[in-house]
């Protein structure tokens, strides 16, 4: 008798033809090219199956084109599920961007304790009236705040050291929180201090109010206390010693460190990293120096390159991996926001890897003058001296003014990646993003020439070992695909 | 194995109810009279009182005395009904289906036998007949459950090619049993039709999923395992457009040899593209059905595929998506799928193997279907935990 069912290949279509779907390729190394679609997806092809794909040769039963059609790099007679699921992919990817403004950083004091040789913008000084923001000021802020259509709201202290100026901290967060009575956003308050100042009545208004502390931890002592002078030089045992009473009084997860890299850091990533480990927190972020305010300067950037920063990051990476591999669960969250954009539907919060960048329309900056800026970096270039990303005074503009002012719009509507040269054409492109700050600072440019770009260079590097990892090293790979939601 | 179905029911008394009648059935001998007259009256034993009042009785063993006018003899086999689980009757056909067991977390009803796909292995083999009648005893049924109820599964065929009945279907449970999760086990290429997914989603039901099968990330590799040319994209498109209209949606993947090799794979794709779906069910075969015919194509040994089972959970958790493994034995998964593992197979058809005798975790493990005496893993070893 002759079967009911059919074999596999009466499904597959009787005239075989398939379509390239829009993608981007880039070497990757010496015989391997990656191919990107436009939400993330990748695959890797030799060279002559690359010519075969782009050539529709491939055969319709290999496991490659079978790859290649579920990533969807192309669309056969078989099935045209393809563009709608790309139009969902790439919804979901941009959704950020109609969600607007998050973060909204106050910097409610210049002043500071510390005279750390890489900041760029704290101020030595006692004099309240000139380096502190006014109450007026934080309404007018607190103002431009909720105008965001953004259901979610990070409200951000930062200074100089807020601390100094907590009373308008409590200020700002009492108020926020009435407002949100109608607003009804999901509103959250982080403090970016370096601890000098706790008191138990600071940690008792941050745990009523669901406020986090965020801290900064540069290394061991000898490095810490070097990166991070203060009078008394015991920068890193007031860190250690805050840490451990903000933890026990707001809860562990709702304290984070952040470490800043500098040229003495860059021999020392193993000891950095055990310190993180030691101290019990769960991840820690490579950052790299940024090139701006004191850092240039002070000619400090120039001490060391994208290349040094990438073979920190690299061994920093593999340290934390074989950490893992022995048992300890630890992440690196450079890694993590970029392993979100390879491996998930969404696109990651980060603000320097958007395009269009994050500037203004992901986080904005309250300067403790009343100066409105569209990023961190862009107000300490304005400290600098450079205030060509002013976007106005909260105590004379309106929201509409400075929001479509052109110190925002210029360098947003350069900050389109897809549309940027050397940009649209590399493989990378759903990986990377904007950062109009950056080059600027170095290139006088809000675009810049990505041949010469720190920005370009640091990114296509950790781009490509992180596929190299998930691609050549399987333990490996399962570690980093743990990490997506870290 | 219980049977849910007899063909050898015998009327005893001298009058028959015509046709089908659905009848919650009563062991309470002193219910009220007014609640009576809609019951039917289990009678155990030949010795027992038989209450007057009720719609009629059923029996176990033949009295020797009278019996009330309207009285059936039931095989030994149905012993296993209680009290307020429901029965259907077709007295010219002397059959009984019990269609609703009170104290089972695993009642579904079957809602029509016709199909659009004819899945290699399918447990219920599709019929192509006018069975309309289905959901008309089943609208009559669901008023008689008990709104404690847990939940059920609303099975087929394709519940969708009733169409806006399937809807009228789902409110009766919104109205009559609030808080009843309905689990809806569809092949989702109804949905593609965004109205009728939205004819659906207008019910509002409070706890409703649809379960959806997708069997490869490959659109001919899973028309080929459900033997219908285009279901792949209509599939796909119903889980987004009930995803839209607010519906929720479970992921069922049958695992054979069909399936097993692009499992990851598989899970990849979903990750990417259906991340928004409430659940995946990565589910162990059936040996039932159209499994029996294709044995030879579908037959693989779970043990064989721990490795792409063990890669597609982790993918699928690590995403956060909500991942659970269905009908395999605890012994043969891996201790870090122990945790994905439920008791899924439903009660009335969950057995253990001989080999099992002794193990001491039998009560976590998901057993087997009754069916899998026809071919089963190799690989028990029963756990001796002290």
């Amino acid at each position: 008798m002759a079967s009911v069912f059919q074999d596999e290949e009466f499904y597959l279509p009787a005239h075989h033809t398939y379509s390239l779907l829009p993608f981007r390729f880039s070497r990757l190394d010496s015989d391997r090219y990656v191919a990107v679609n436009e939400v993330g997806e990748s695959q890797l092809l030799l060279r002559d199956e690359l010519e075969l794909f782009v050539r529709k040769r491939l055969s319709q039963s290999s496991r490659l084109y079978y790859a290649l059609k579920a990533r969807h790099f192309l669309e056969d007679n078989d099935s045209d599920i393809a563009a709608d699921l790309l139009t969902l992919k790439v919804r979901s990817k941009r959704e950020r961007i109609a969600r607007f403004t998050s973060l909204h950083m106050f910097v409610v004091t210049l002043r500071c304790n510390h005279s750390c040789q890489y900041c760029q913008v704290s101020r030595q000084s006692e004099d309240r009236s000139a380096y502190d923001m006014t109450e007026a000021m934080a309404d007018r802020a607190l103002d431009f705040t909720f105008r965001s259509p953004s259901p979610a709201i990070k409200i951000e202290f930062q200074g100089g050291e807020p601390l100094l100026n907590f009373d308008l901290i409590k200020y700002i967060v009492l108020n926020a929180k009435r407002r949100n009575v109608v607003e009804k956003r999901d509103l959250a308050f982080v403090i970016a201090t370096n601890l000098s100042f706790l008191t138990d009545e600071i940690l008792g208004f941050c745990r009523d109010h669901a406020v986090q502390i965020s801290t900064s931890l540069d290394g061991p002592a000898d490095l810490h206390n070097a990166n991070r002078p203060k009078p008394g030089n015991d920068s890193y045992e007031v860190t250690i010693d805050g840490i451990r009473r903000a933890r026990e009084a707001l809860g562990v997860d709702q304290v984070s460190a952040l470490m800043t890299t500098t040229k003495a850091s860059l021999a020392r990533v193993t000891e950095i990293i055990d310190e993180y480990v030691k101290q019990g927190f769960r991840g820690i972020f490579l950052r790299n120096l940024s090139p701006y305010g004191f850092a240039i300067k002070t000619r400090y950037f120039d001490g060391y390159d994208s290349d040094s920063w990438l073979n920190f990051y690299r061994c920093g990476l593999d340290y934390i991996l074989q950490l893992n591999k022995q048992g300890c669960s630890f992440a690196e969250f450079f890694t993590t926001t970029v392993l979100q954009k390879m491996l998930t539907p969404y696109e990651t919060g980060f603000v320097n890897l958007r395009s269009p960048a994050g500037i203004g329309i992901a986080g904005i900056i309250f300067s403790y003058n009343g100066e409105v800026y569209p990023s961190d970096e862009a107000r300490m270039k304005a400290e600098m001296g450079d205030k060509i990303f002013c976007m106005g005074n909260l105590m004379t503009d309106t929201y509409e003014q400075m929001m479509l002012s052109p110190a925002l719009l210029t360098p947003l509507e350069d900050s389109f990646a897809e549309s940027v040269p050397m940009c649209e054409e590399c493989a990378f492109l759903p990986y990377c993003g904007s950062d109009p700050d950056y080059h600027y600072a170095t290139q006088r440019d809000f675009v810049g020439h990505k041949a010469l770009s720190g920005f370009c260079k640091k990114n296509m590097g950790v781009f490509r070992y992180i596929i190299q990892k998930l691609e050549d090293k399987p333990e490996e790979r399962q570690i980093l695909e743990s990490w997506v939601n870290w | 194995m219980l049977k849910l179905f007899s063909n050898r029911v015998v009327s005893l008394g001298s009058m028959r109810e015509n046709g089908t009648v659905v009848r919650r059935v009563s062991e309470n001998p002193d219910y009220a009279q007014i609640c009576r007259e809609q019951e039917y009256f289990l009678v155990r034993d030949r010795l027992s009182e038989v209450p007057e009042g009720f719609a009629g009785y059923l029996f176990f063993e033949k009295p020797s005395r009278d019996v009330p006018l309207v009285s059936y003899l039931l095989e030994p086999t149905l012993s296993y009904l209680r009290n307020g689980d429901i029965v259907k009757i077709n007295t010219s056909h002397g059959t009984l289906r019990t269609v609703y067991r009170r104290n089972s977390r695993h009642n579904s009803v079957l809602v029509t036998e016709r199909c659009n796909n004819y899945c290699l292995m399918c447990s219920q083999p599709p019929r192509e007949i006018n069975d309309d009648h289905l959901v008309d005893e089943l609208l009559q049924t669901i008023p008689l459950m008990s709104r404690e109820t847990l939940s059920v599964v609303i099975t087929g065929g394709e519940p969708t090619l009733l169409g806006e009945r399937l809807a009228q279907v789902i409110n009766a449970f919104r109205c009559y049993l609030p808080y009843t999760a309905v689990h809806v086990l569809s092949n989702g290429r109804s949905f593609r039709d965004l109205d009728y997914a939205k004819a659906i989603g207008q019910v509002q039901h409070p706890d409703l999923m649809i379960g959806i099968p997708l069997y490869s990330d490959i659109s001919s590799k899973h028309d080929y395992v459900v033997q219908a040319d285009g279901a792949f994209d209509d599939t796909i498109r119903g889980i987004i457009n009930l995803k839209t209209v607010g519906v929720r949606v479970e992921i069922r993947v049958v695992l054979h040899n069909l399936t097993y090799d692009r499992l990851p794979e598989l899970a990849r794709f979903i990750r990417r593209n259906l991340t928004f779906c409430d659940h995946v069910a990565l589910m162990g075969l059936e040996m039932t059905g159209f499994t029996r015919s294709n044995l030879n194509k579908l037959w693989i040994d779970p043990k064989d595929y721990q490795a792409q089972l063990r890669d597609a959970v982790a993918i699928l958790d690590g995403a956060k998506m909500d991942v659970s493994i269905y009908n395999h034995q605890l012994c043969i998964l891996e201790e870090s799928l122990h945790r994905f593992s439920r008791k899924s197979i439903s009660d009335w058809k969950n057995e253990f193997m001989a080999e099992c005798n002794g193990c001491t975790r039998k009560r976590e493990c998901g057993g087997f279907f009754s069916s899998a005496t026809l071919r089963y893993t190799t690989h028990i070893t029963p756990f001796h935990d002290d």
